[in-house]
């Protein structure tokens, strides 16, 4: 979060200048707060009403319900942990750089309290960060549906929230060890999803691929659906990365409409591939071409300008497609939905589009381009780490869980009949 | 009698009832179904995931009329459902050995 460093910055020159600090005590700022618990509906949204239409019209007919229903749960349960202890380990006072501290447990402070060096309350900061830990567990969701047990899930996104996502959310945006080096993630490039995108690529790889995968014809239960999910998405990114500004002023409307820019180019880079090669341009291409380009101008919102939004957007386009149609195929892993393909690798490809891109008019990084080397180097380290730490902390969630829940996997006859019914008694269609 | 099933591209039902009402023809049944001649089917792609769908939608349309009448109603859906392009559909005649009509139990050509 750029503004964190910014803030910094000028703290430290206000502390210099005696007289302009005492202007500056921290306050809660009425703009700010308006905008950043707008943003945090805004991305609230994201997660029960986009992602579950999103995914839920991806999945097979049978399983719409139960696909929906990973994301709604994983939206629940992540609400209540967090206000009991997870906002407070990601964003409490910096233990070592690793941990945040339980300053913040039950959410048991004044409310006027100002979450430093912003001007929101930590009510309101924290409720916006709720958010961002609960879509990222249930965007893992998307890589295992259809064949993983409802139990296995709901034990997986309180261990996975707790010792993967918490943390990791400290080392980038609570005072940990990467923010202290510096690292630029403005909206969860790392955070969200190459987090997620190398959860969910681990998870599946644990869990095997869905019976008849490659084999047998597995269309999509309504790309209507999964439409309006992706446009629902869309419309709450803004309060995604325009929000990480936690500020109403200018950063945040750069962030806004390089957004909206990258998504737009992500769409229309998906859809030449598709009109080129296959001749058709898919509905189901442009608004996954969408979601590509949104996920990999989230790191750099808030660091790149436009003319960087749209060759970002573009080339994430193009990765997503190529992982999508190609990779996935070529290497024979199952990741239902892509969530590897999509946001994983365009959450790293945007982390080094900040090195590459960074426009130092907009925020305190500065790319490869505008003359800066150090950035890249620092948000490689980033990559790198992340990788490694959600490779390693999914593998043992999803070892724990299994031991937990007896098994990862439904039986052969309910992955057959569908989750709908075998698991919720439900069907999403009585056509 | 026969019997005459005629296999169809759905968006012409209209044009082949019309034209077999027109040779006095009082009823007739119609089912969707799915399949699949020459033609093939076509693939249907979901992010870079081929499918190839082979069976195609259909309608059928049954109908019994006289012996008399049998070659008339051929060429009146003949006529009324071509396209000249693949897909169109076939006619098939078949005997039938005795007709009903279950509400008054009249037999054969009173029957239809």
């Amino acid at each position: 979060m750029g503004l964190f460093k910014r803030t910094t910055l000028l703290g430290l020159l206000l502390l210099a200048i005696p007289s302009i600090a005492k202007a500056a005590t921290p306050h809660i700022d009425s703009g700010d707060t308006a905008w950043v618990l707008i943003s945090a509906a805004l991305v609230m949204m994201m997660t029960p009403a986009g992602l579950a239409l999103f995914y839920g019209g991806m999945a097979r007919s049978k399983n719409i319900l139960n696909t929906m229903g990973m994301s709604f749960v994983s939206y629940g349960i992540v609400s209540v942990l967090w206000v009991i202890f997870q906002f407070s380990l990601a964003f409490g006072a910096d233990i070592n750089g690793i941990i945040g501290n339980l300053k913040y447990f039950l959410l048991n402070t004044d409310i006027n309290t100002v979450f430093k060096p912003t001007h929101v309350s930590v009510f309101a900061f924290a409720a916006f960060q709720l958010t961002f830990a609960a879509i990222t567990t249930a965007l893992i969701s998307g890589s295992i549906v259809e064949r993983v047990k409802f139990s296995s899930w709901v034990v997986f996104s309180i261990i996975w929230s707790t010792i993967v996502y918490t943390p990791l959310a400290h080392w980038v945006w609570g005072g940990g060890w990467l923010a202290k080096m510096g690292i630029a993630d403005f909206a969860g490039g790392l955070v969200v999803e190459t987090c997620s995108g190398i959860a969910g690529l681990v998870f599946a790889l644990m869990i095997g691929t869905r019976r008849g995968f490659k084999k047998i014809a597995m269309p999509p239960s309504s790309i209507a659906l999964t439409a309006f999910g992706a446009a629902m998405l869309w419309f709450g990114w803004f309060g995604f990365n325009a929000g990480s500004a936690i500020s109403s002023g200018a950063l945040a409307s750069n962030a806004f409409l390089t957004t909206n820019t990258a998504g737009a180019m992500g769409a229309i880079a998906w859809m030449i591939m598709d009109w080129s090669v296959h001749k058709h341009p898919t509905i189901l291409g442009f608004v996954s071409g969408a979601v590509a380009g949104l996920v990999a101008i989230t790191p750099a919102a808030g660091f790149v300008n436009n003319a960087g939004a749209i060759v970002i957007g573009f080339i994430a386009g193009l990765i997503s497609w190529v992982a999508t149609g190609y990779l996935k195929y070529r290497l024979g892993y199952d990741d239902s939905l892509d969530v590897f393909g999509v946001h994983g690798l365009n959450g790293i490809w945007g982390m080094i589009a900040i090195g590459l891109f960074a426009d130092p008019k907009v925020n305190f990084a500065r790319g490869l381009i505008y003359g800066g080397s150090h950035q890249i180097i620092v948000q490689l380290i980033g990559v790198i780490a992340t990788i490694a730490f959600v490779a390693a902390g999914t593998f043992i969630s999803v070892k724990i869980t299994s031991i937990l829940t007896g098994g990862l996997r439904v039986d052969e006859e309910d992955e057959i009949r569908g989750l709908d019914i075998a698991i919720h008694t439900e069907k999403g269609f009585e056509l | 009698m026969k019997k005459i099933e005629a296999i169809i591209k759905p968006f012409k039902l209209d044009a082949v009832k019309e034209a077999l009402m027109n040779i006095g023809i009082k009823g007739m049944t119609v089912s969707e179904v799915k399949g699949f001649g020459r033609q093939k089917g076509h693939t249907e792609i979901y992010r870079g995931a081929e499918y190839i769908v082979d069976f195609l939608p259909k309608v059928k349309i049954e109908v019994v009329v006289s012996d008399e009448v049998a070659q008339e109603a051929v060429e009146a859906i003949l006529s009324s459902a071509k396209t000249n392009k693949v897909g169109d559909g076939k006619i098939f005649i078949i005997p039938v050995e005795k007709a009903i009509r279950v509400r008054t139990g009249e037999v054969d050509k009173d029957a239809i």
